[in-house]
């Protein structure tokens, strides 16, 4: 079940990944791409091992910077960051409940990219930034609040389509015996 | 509230993002482009997608649609090879003149049709990627343009792949000249995040006197892009730091939000 969750989350990741380089349909809609790698971590960071949250934050953060302009790397920590903080107190998150999934996936959308963007500036680089990057930053966090329970279900359905079923208990008791007769 | 392990793998994980964060440019250019070769197959299962529903337009089409559309080619291509004459005339005549002068004979451009297969994921930059490669010889700094005017140049070259800014992107500063009397020349800049039509000429002598309309090309100076490539219009200008110099607004030629295709201008 761990490494069919882990194989399902990097799968998704990579798909992710290069959907928003490939398909920049909610570019030309919103004017920004909305970003669904901060969603996994908070699904990863909720249902996954900490391994699987570290290696989806490095490989994760490695396939979107190859991808885009980013210097390589820079998109790393602020994954980390976001999932490990949600890994540290998932034992008290209602993680099965919708309205924390969006509470969860709106603050990571809003954390990462200011994380990144603050990483920039400090490594001495100047992304294009302006008024503009405020509506681009509420785009891709209002995505990443409805992208959340998409994924979650997602993942609920990819589980019940490729993982094992719990064996039902059958009411029948072998230890049981039954006596047929009258008295 | 952190536990020893979470330490230790924050640890490990800094770690990492340091070590890749730290490579020297060239190693990181090479990292780049080795783990963006994973998403090749992808790339394949796209343009698959893509040319589905073209082909299933394409057989919807009647023979009368297809019989007018060969017409307007046939119209299309008869007026550029009028064009044609007259620029090779006009091409031979500056030849000559050149000679006369004693000026460097001007080189015909190498153009190479690259196909755009990756946009820039994040937000803040605006770069494609395009499927040609060293192996293409493409080179960095290369400039990248369409037939209605100048993109941007290459950024960084693989051996199938490379990353090429476009106009906007604060990387990609190209330095132009305005079609006026004046010949004002000034250096494109990013422009804001959000249109990605507009782009600054800033550094424009303070008595610059530009007008909405007026064309800005390439100026050929600065070594990456030859002269002449049109760039955009002036939309609008105003005076920065009290007058010492202007500043403008320029629509680009181009429509950046939707390149398919590009040409790479070749040495």
């Amino acid at each position: 079940m761990n490494i069919l969750n882990t194989i399902l989350i990097f799968a998704v990741a990579i798909l992710a990944v290069f959907g928003e380089a490939a398909l920049p349909g909610l570019r030309h809609l919103f004017g920004a791409q909305v970003d669904l790698l901060p969603v996994l971590m908070v699904y990863a960071a909720l249902n996954a091992s900490l391994t699987t949250v570290s290696l989806l934050a490095i490989f994760g953060g490695l396939w979107f910077d190859a991808l885009s302009a980013n210097p390589l790397g820079v998109t790393i920590l602020p994954l980390f960051v976001v999932g490990l903080v949600i890994f540290s107190q998932r034992d008290l998150i209602l993680r099965e409940l919708s309205f924390a999934q969006i509470i969860l996936g709106t603050v990571a959308s809003a954390v990462v990219p200011a994380l990144t963007v603050l990483l920039l500036l400090t490594g001495g680089k100047s992304p294009l930034l302006g008024w503009g990057s405020l509506w681009q930053w509420l785009v891709m966090t209002a995505g990443g609040a409805v992208a959340t329970p998409v994924i979650f279900a997602l993942f609920n359905w990819l589980h019940r389509a490729f993982g094992y079923q719990p064996r039902t208990e059958t009411s029948f008791r072998t230890d049981r015996e039954i006596l047929r007769g009258r008295n | 509230m952190f536990k020893q392990k979470n330490y230790l793998a924050l640890g490990a994980v800094a770690l990492v993002a340091v070590l890749v964060f730290s490579l020297p440019p060239r190693a990181t250019d090479r990292l780049k482009l080795a783990i963006g070769s994973l998403f090749l197959p992808l790339l394949g299962l796209a343009k698959t997608a893509q040319q589905l529903p073209v082909a299933v337009a394409d057989a919807a089409l009647t023979r009368r649609e297809l019989l007018q559309e060969v017409e307007n080619l046939h119209r299309e291509n008869d007026q550029l090879k009028v064009m044609a004459l007259q620029t090779g005339a006009t091409a031979r005549e500056n030849d000559q003149l050149r000679e006369a002068l004693n000026w460097q004979q001007q080189v015909p451009w190498k153009l190479k049709l690259a196909n755009v297969v990756l946009r820039d994921p994040a937000n803040w930059w605006r770069s494609i990627e395009i499927d040609l490669g060293t192996r293409d010889g493409v080179f960095e700094n290369l400039p990248v343009l369409t037939a209605d005017g100048l993109v941007g140049r290459v950024s960084s070259a693989g051996l199938t792949r490379s990353q090429v800014v476009l106009l906007g992107d604060p990387n990609c500063k190209a330095s132009a000249l305005v079609e006026n009397p004046a010949h004002d020349t000034g250096v494109i800049n990013a422009s804001g995040p959000l249109d990605n039509s507009l782009v600054e000429l800033t550094y424009l002598s303070g008595g610059a006197n530009l007008k909405p309309g007026q064309g800005v090309i390439t100026s050929g100076l600065g070594g990456i892009f030859p002269k002449g490539i049109p760039i955009g219009q002036i939309v609008d200008s105003r005076s920065v730091e009290y007058g010492l110099y202007t500043e403008a607004r320029v629509k680009l030629s181009a429509n950046l939000g939707a390149l398919e295709q590009v040409w790479v201008l070749l040495p």
